[in-house]
Formats: C-alpha cells, sequence, structure tokens
C-alpha cells in the first residue's frame, strides 16, 4: 500500500529539466556537521537586507528588547514590523550618509526572552489572523513578493505562493540537512501560508534526492521537480517555467528556513528565527554549520576562518567576507553582520594582484571558465579556489548568445538589459522585467567577458519599475 | 616579472590624472594592462567572476587567422614563382610573401591601433581590444599589391566612420574590416579588380618576364566571363580542379583563397565557442539552397571554395557585434549571407565576388531580424496576460 502511494505520488510529479545555466565548480563546500551554537553578542537588524525599505524606528539607545520585539517598521506601509531576533537592549543606532538607517546593534542576553504571541492551532485561524500574528511578530517580512522582490503586501491576495525546497547556489546549505528536524513546523507554515492564497503553495524539489527532502510528503501544497545546473533552484527561475509572472499579477515566495520559523511562531508561539548557517569557502578552516541567529557578527565566527597568511602572486590576500553566496552574497567585511535572508557565510581571498599576461597564458591550471579558450573543459571534476579578481577590465557588451546560455528562462537577457539601461518602462514590462530578480541574472554576471555589473542594472530597472508604477 | 611590475608602479602615478603624462593615462593603461591582468576586485554584484575577458576572446579570433595568414603568405610567393616562372624553395616562397605581407599588416595596426587609441584618450575611456582582430583581419582580405597609402586610408575610414563615430567596439553596426575593403573597392576600384592585382608584382610588369600562356584571372572572375566547372583554368592554364580551390593555391586577396586554412580557424572558433556556427552553417546553408535553385555554370558548392565565401562566413558574418544577436535571428542572418551571395555571384556580371556586399547588407539588417524574434517573444508574453 505505501510502496503503490510512493509510486502514484513519483508519477503525479512532474519533472522540469532545466538544461541552461552553471554549477560554479568552486571548492569549499560545508560538512554536514554542527560544530556548535554560537550564542550572540551584538546584533544588527538591517534595514538594507530589504528592497526599497524606509525604514521608521520604534526603539531607541537603551531600550529593552525580546525576541519578537518590533525594533522598527516600514514608513510607507506601517503595518509590517521588523523583530529583534534575540533578546537584550538596544546597544547602538547606526545611521550612514544623510541619516540613513542602516542597522540596529542590538547587546544580546545570554538567555533569550521571548515575547509570547501564544500558541495556535492554525486550522481555527481565519486568513486575517494569520496575517496579524505575522505581521505582529515580524515575520511577515520572511514573505517575498514578485515582481520586484520586496517584502510582500499584507493587502494583497497572492495568485499562488512558491517555495524552492533546495538551493543550487555556489557553496549553497543543504536544506535537506539543516531542515531535516523541521517538518512539523514546515508543515504549519504551509498551513498558515495556505490562508493566504486563493491559488496553491507550489514546492519546487530537487529531482535528484526530493526523497530525502524534509519539503516532501507535505500536506495541502502541489509539487514540482526540478533538474539542472544553477539556477534550478532559484525560485523565480521555477515560477517562470510552473507559471510565469504577467504584468498585474502578484505571487509571494519564501525561503523554506523562513517557512520553518512561521511554522514555529504558530507551533509555539514566538519568533524563533535561529538557523543552521553554513560556513564555507576556501579560506574558512572550518567548513561546517553553526547554529546562529540572523544579525550575528562576523566576529563571532572569526574562529572559523583560516589565520593563514596567503599571498595571490606574490600579493598578500585579506580575506572577503561574505554574507550569502559568491554570487548575489552581500560583503560586509570581518565585522559585518549576517544578512536576515542568507543562510550561508562564504570566505574567499581577495584578489587584488596583478597577474602577468594572465589573459594569454595557453592555461591558467588555477583558473576556471565556462569558455573553452582556456582549458578548464579537460577536468570537469576539478574544484578551484576562486577569489574576487574581476579577471579584466570592464567593455561594451560584445560576446553574443553567452548569457542566454545560462538563464534558463524564455526571456532574452541582452535586452532586458539594454532596455533598463535606456529607462524604457514600456519595453522592460514587454521584455520581462516582471519575472526576475538580480540573482536570477546573476550568472550572466559572473560568465561576463565584457565584466558587465548585470545585477546592478537589473536592480536599477527594478527600482524605476517600483517607482514609476507607485 | 616582480621588476617589471615595479616599473609599472614607479612610472603609474605620472601617467595617471593629474600626472605629468596624464592626457596618455589611456595608452599607458591599455599597455598596463596588456602586461598584467588588473588588479581590480570585485565591488558589486557576484563576488567571483570567470576567468576569460574581452582580451582572451579576441586573442582566440587572432589565432584563429593565423593558417589563413600562414597559407596566404606563402600562397603570395609561390603565385609569384608560378606568375614569373620563378624556381622558388618553399621557404623562399615563405620569406617572400612574409616580407610582401608583413608591411601591410604593420600599416593596419599602426594606422587602426594609432585612432584608437587617440579615442579611447579623447573619450577617457580604457582602450579596447576590437581593433586586435579587425586590424588582422584588413591586410587579409586585401590584394598583396594594394598600396599601403589606400590601405591606411582604408583603415582610417573603418575605424573612424565604421566604428568611433558610432561610439566605439560594440557599437558599430558594420563589419569595420569589410568597410575597409568596400572603401577601396568603391574608392579605388582599379586596386581592387581586375586579373592583375591578385599577384605579387603583376600589375605593370612586363608581359615578356611571365610565364607562358599566363592568365592571373581568379576563378570568380573566370566564372563571371561564362566559364563553367570544365573551363576554369589555373593561371598557366591547366585545369582548375574543386581540389585545388579548396587547398587554395589560387590568385585572390591574402587570407581567402585556401578554404583548409579557414576551416581550421572555424574549428578553433567554433568549439571555443567564441563565433557562433549557427551563422557558419546557416551560411552555408543559405547557399546551397539558393544555388540549387538559381541555374548557374558551376555545381554550388564551387561557389563555397571560391572568392571569400569561407573567409567571410567563418570570420567576418560572425562578427558578435555586427551579426544578428538572437540565436533564432542568427539562423536567418547566416542564411540570407549565403543566398544573398549566391545571388549576387550569379546576376550580376559586373562584380564577380558577392561576399562583401551581402555581409554588409546583412549587417543592416541584422537589428531588425532581431527586432523580429524580438517581437515574437514580447507577443508570446502579451498573449499570456490576454488569457
Amino acid at each position: 500500500m505505501y510502496i503503490c502511494a510512493n509510486f502514484l505520488l513519483k508519477i503525479m510529479l512532474q519533472n522540469i529539466r532545466l538544461k541552461r545555466g552553471l554549477d560554479i565548480p568552486i571548492a569549499g563546500n560545508a560538512e554536514p556537521t554542527i560544530k556548535k551554537s554560537i550564542i550572540p553578542d551584538i546584533i544588527a537588524v538591517k534595514p538594507t537586507d530589504f528592497r526599497c525599505l524606509t525604514p521608521k524606528l520604534t526603539v531607541k539607545e537603551g531600550d529593552a528588547v525580546k525576541a519578537g520585539s518590533i525594533v522598527f517598521i516600514d514608513k510607507k506601509r506601517p503595518e509590517i514590523g521588523f523583530a529583534s531576533p534575540c533578546s537584550g537592549t538596544v546597544q547602538a543606532i547606526v545611521r550612514g550618509e544623510k541619516r540613513k538607517l542602516l542597522a540596529v546593534l542590538i547587546k544580546s542576553d545570554n538567555e533569550i526572552q521571548y515575547v509570547d504571541f501564544g500558541k495556535k492551532d492554525i486550522s481555527r485561524l481565519s486568513a486575517d489572523q494569520v496575517r496579524k500574528n505575522l505581521l505582529e511578530s515580524g515575520l511577515w517580512a520572511a514573505i517575498i513578493q514578485r515582481p520586484y522582490g520586496i517584502v510582500a503586501n499584507p493587502a494583497d491576495t497572492p495568485k499562488a505562493i512558491f517555495i524552492s525546497s533546495f538551493s543550487t547556489a555556489p557553496l549553497a546549505p543543504d536544506y535537506n540537512f539543516t531542515l531535516k528536524d523541521e517538518t512539523h513546523n514546515l508543515q504549519a507554515g504551509i498551513d498558515a501560508l495556505k490562508k493566504l492564497t486563493k491559488g496553491n503553495v507550489v514546492v519546487g524539489l530537487r529531482e535528484s534526492d526530493y526523497a530525502t527532502s524534509p519539503m516532501y510528503k507535505l500536506k495541502d501544497v502541489v509539487y514540482y521537480t526540478f533538474d539542472g545546473p544553477h539556477p534550478a533552484g532559484n525560485v523565480g527561475v521555477q515560477i517562470n517555467h510552473i507559471s510565469p509572472i504577467s504584468k498585474g499579477e502578484i505571487v509571494w515566495t519564501i525561503d523554506p528556513v523562513m517557512l520553518a520559523a512561521i511554522g514555529r511562531l504558530f507551533n509555539e508561539g514566538i519568533y524563533d528565527t535561529s538557523k543552521l548557517v553554513a560556513i564555507t569557502g576556501m579560506r574558512a578552516k572550518e567548513r561546517c554549520y553553526v547554529k546562529t541567529l540572523p544579525g550575528i557578527s562576523m566576529e563571532q565566527i572569526a574562529e572559523f576562518a583560516s589565520s593563514e597568511e596567503v599571498e595571490l602572486y606574490g600579493t598578500p590576500s585579506q580575506i572577503r567576507y561574505i554574507s550569502g553566496d559568491i554570487l548575489t552574497g552581500e560583503n560586509v567585511g570581518e565585522k559585518g553582520y549576517l544578512g536576515f535572508y542568507h543562510n550561508q557565510i562564504t570566505l574567499i581571498s581577495e584578489g587584488n594582484y596583478r597577474e602577468c599576461f594572465g589573459w594569454a597564458k595557453p592555461i591558467r591550471p588555477k583558473k576556471f571558465s565556462l569558455s573553452k579558450s582556456y582549458f578548464s573543459w579537460l577536468t570537469p571534476k576539478k574544484r578551484y579556489n576562486m577569489d574576487t579578481n574581476l579577471n579584466g577590465g570592464q567593455r561594451a557588451f560584445v560576446v553574443t548568445g553567452l548569457y542566454e546560455k545560462v538563464v534558463p528562462m524564455d526571456i532574452y537577457p541582452v535586452y532586458l538589459l539594454k532596455a533598463i539601461l535606456a529607462e524604457d518602462i514600456d519595453k522592460m514590462e514587454k521584455l520581462g522585467i516582471y519575472e526576475v530578480i538580480e540573482e536570477d541574472f546573476a550568472l550572466c554576471e559572473y560568465v561576463c567577458p565584457s565584466k558587465i555589473d548585470v545585477q546592478e542594472i537589473v536592480s536599477k530597472g527594478i527600482d524605476l519599475m517600483i517607482k514609476e508604477m507607485a | 616579472m616582480k621588476g617589471l611590475l615595479n616599473i609599472v608602479n614607479r612610472l603609474k602615478p605620472s601617467f595617471s590624472k593629474g600626472g605629468k603624462f596624464g592626457w596618455l593615462h589611456s595608452t599607458f593603461d591599455a599597455f598596463e594592462t596588456f602586461l598584467f591582468v588588473p588588479g581590480t576586485v570585485t565591488a558589486k554584484g557576484a563576488h567571483v567572476r570567470d576567468c576569460v575577458d574581452l582580451k582572451r576572446v579576441m586573442s582566440v579570433m587572432v589565432l584563429a587567422l593565423m593558417p589563413a595568414l600562414a597559407f596566404g603568405i606563402w600562397n603570395v610567393g609561390d603565385q609569384h614563382s608560378i606568375a614569373f616562372g620563378l624556381e622558388m624553395t618553399f621557404w623562399q616562397k615563405v620569406w617572400f610573401g612574409f616580407l610582401k605581407v608583413l608591411p601591410l599588416i604593420i600599416v593596419s595596426y599602426v594606422v587602426g591601433l594609432g585612432i584608437e587609441f587617440i579615442s579611447a584618450q579623447i573619450r577617457g575611456h580604457e582602450v579596447n581590444e576590437g581593433y586586435l582582430v579587425t586590424g588582422m583581419i584588413i591586410p587579409l582580405v586585401m590584394p598583396v599589391d594594394v598600396p599601403l597609402w589606400i590601405l591606411a586610408i582604408a583603415v582610417a575610414f573603418a575605424v573612424i566612420i565604421g566604428k568611433e563615430i558610432f561610439g566605439g567596439t560594440g557599437m558599430n553596426i558594420w563589419n569595420p574590416a569589410l568597410l575597409a575593403r568596400a572603401f577601396v573597392f568603391f574608392a579605388y576600384p582599379s586596386k581592387i579588380s581586375g586579373d592583375t592585382i591578385w599577384i605579387e608584382g603583376l600589375s605593370g610588369a612586363d608581359k615578356s618576364l611571365l610565364a607562358d600562356g599566363f592568365s592571373g584571372a581568379t576563378p570568380l572572375a573566370q566564372l563571371a566571363n561564362g566559364a563553367g566547372a570544365q573551363d576554369l583554368i589555373t593561371t598557366t592554364g591547366d585545369h582548375l580542379s574543386f581540389m585545388q580551390m579548396f587547398i587554395g593555391n589560387i590568385p585572390g586577396a591574402i587570407g581567402e583563397t585556401s578554404t583548409i586554412a579557414i576551416l581550421i580557424g572555424a574549428v578553433i572558433l567554433i568549439w571555443t565557442g567564441v563565433a557562433s556556427w549557427k551563422i557558419m552553417l546557416s551560411c552555408v546553408l543559405g547557399a546551397l539552397a539558393i544555388g540549387l535553385i538559381v541555374p548557374d555554370n558551376v555545381p554550388v558548392w564551387y561557389h563555397l571554395v571560391m572568392g571569400g565565401f569561407a573567409f567571410g562566413a567563418i570570420f567576418m558574418a560572425t562578427d558578435p557585434v555586427t551579426s544578428a544577436q538572437t540565436e533564432c535571428g542568427k539562423w536567418i542572418y547566416g542564411f540570407l549571407i549565403g543566398a544573398m551571395t549566391i545571388v549576387i555571384r550569379v546576376f550580376n556580371p559586373g562584380y564577380p565576388e558577392g561576399m562583401m556586399l551581402a555581409i554588409l547588407l546583412m549587417n543592416t539588417f541584422a537589428p531588425l531580424i532581431d527586432y523580429f524574434v524580438i517581437n515574437s517573444n514580447i507577443k508570446k508574453r502579451a498573449k499570456r496576460v490576454a488569457a
């Protein structure tokens, strides 16, 4: 009976095979072991983690907060609050140019006190109650709206909610490992989100190992499986293949780690965003997982960074601390803080060296290129110790057909980018700006021989759309 | 290497903005980045980048041109020795050809790069690598006897009018190398057409010095005069076989005669993915398709090895900047180039070569082709909204 049901499930799964894309062969995966729980010292809640957010502070220096206390709200949509992940006192409000709010720093208690939101039986809650709970607790920020990749608008009812259960980003954490004991929280998260949409909650699974995914066998969801190289795990790519976003449509997405946090809110009544964060990259001496909170300081993971002096081509190389992965993460520096949505820290070498005749060498065994003008195609299994050198100078678009090879969507990337550069709203709309955010084009930036900052262009385009459509 | 880097670093301040030679900073930068990959690190977006850059892409293209150049150099000597009935060894032919071709290459690079450097300087941009390829292609599509001053003017025209006024590499509409050839063709027609210009020393030569029964007509010129496959002759009057045209020891522009050398280049380009195989293939398919329909004196595959067809299809139609940029558009673009070439060759008796004009024409229409391809994507999206 069980086998039969399993079989039925399997043939009901629709597999979508993506051929285009690239798994960047960078070395430095995290071993699936949990080395420690890091009790936070200072936690930063950063408005800059959220696109287009104009924050308004609700705390001041010296205030005591609990995990789940709102520290700032969205000025334009004041019902959306952003919470402290830990309890403690507000130590500092960090501002940048023009007094722009950069971070609220919270000195954490040793033992976290939680705001009690009360355990809930989701099946008895209405959509409005679910919404209210998420907004009050600060977990609403976990829900992202497409188009634009901004925090969802509570007034909307999305066409569907999409969740990718795996990440294909370089050195990405393995959710099958990090979420393996979270099935009941994930289910609770799904139950809650299901109330907020008239459509389906759609989960994208990885073809090769979906059976071991903690997201598999959830109730009330629609499954699709995907196989192929990065960006097959990007939710935007999955949406594009399942039900592409047209003008006027709104869908929501959420990261599975955040989904579990939503489940915990209803199951346990607390704002608990603790998660397993992968420490990756060749400049990490121990590549593993740590249990911690978003907003933790890089200084607290310094013990995992390699203290070895590294020289690249005769030039000493510092460590770059990236919150997130090498394609879309943020360079936060050794004193920076982990981003709200990031489940990974990548430590790689800065590449500020000068390589003599680098471009003219017949072979560069230490470097990887998708292009066959080098010979890294001869060693497909090799993993490379990559650094941050731009490997060339910035030029105009010259080579064609390359971006298309890494964007598995029915979109013409170069034409969309040119429409953005020309600030042609109408063209951007027609060429599919609603269907993409930066991460979907990140590989274009990686492979570009003209070293064009593709993600920045996409970002500019999205900002322009938000401004024009407001 | 360390010493060299030190010298560069020492010189850098005087060539930077505000330095003594600040006005030369683009030039300095070009030489500096030629020697050393910049130490720039990623500032935004992806933290790690592929190690391929435009310098690499362009150098692969130059590498792909080398077999055609090498064969061309030998062929210049070979054709000369045949025309004048001289006994020359292999190396004598190569040396002879080398001495004739080298000045063309030097003039092409000095004039072209000079203009590139000056315009980069004026704009305050980095010098773009695009001309490294163009500068090699231009001598290869010229007759060996082209006067150097004409070559210099043609290069200047191609770089300034063909490229810089549009904003430099990546912005141009027409293939600059072809513009150079077209310029010579229209401005100095006697220097690039006729039966005497394709072999070194032939124009103005004392006819009595020539080998018996010698004729300098290229196969294409013979074709334009109504010759059939059986009537094609070599310069010495023997029957000219398909194979000989394929190997390429026939009169013609320096780099265009040897289909086999060009195909070696094609393998490099296709393998490295630097040029589009779709354009190359569709170009051949277009020629074959039209060649089978229109009445012609020679089997259609003869056209593939005659004149500049192979060279154009492999090295010039595939220029990524001026060709169609969508994958579907590339098929249409290449097909039309092939088809147009045959149409011109067959129906225009005044002008035997069709490749140059076919490519320039399709360069002009490439954006239009892309427009229709893109529009179908737009329509598909619009349909979804309507549904």
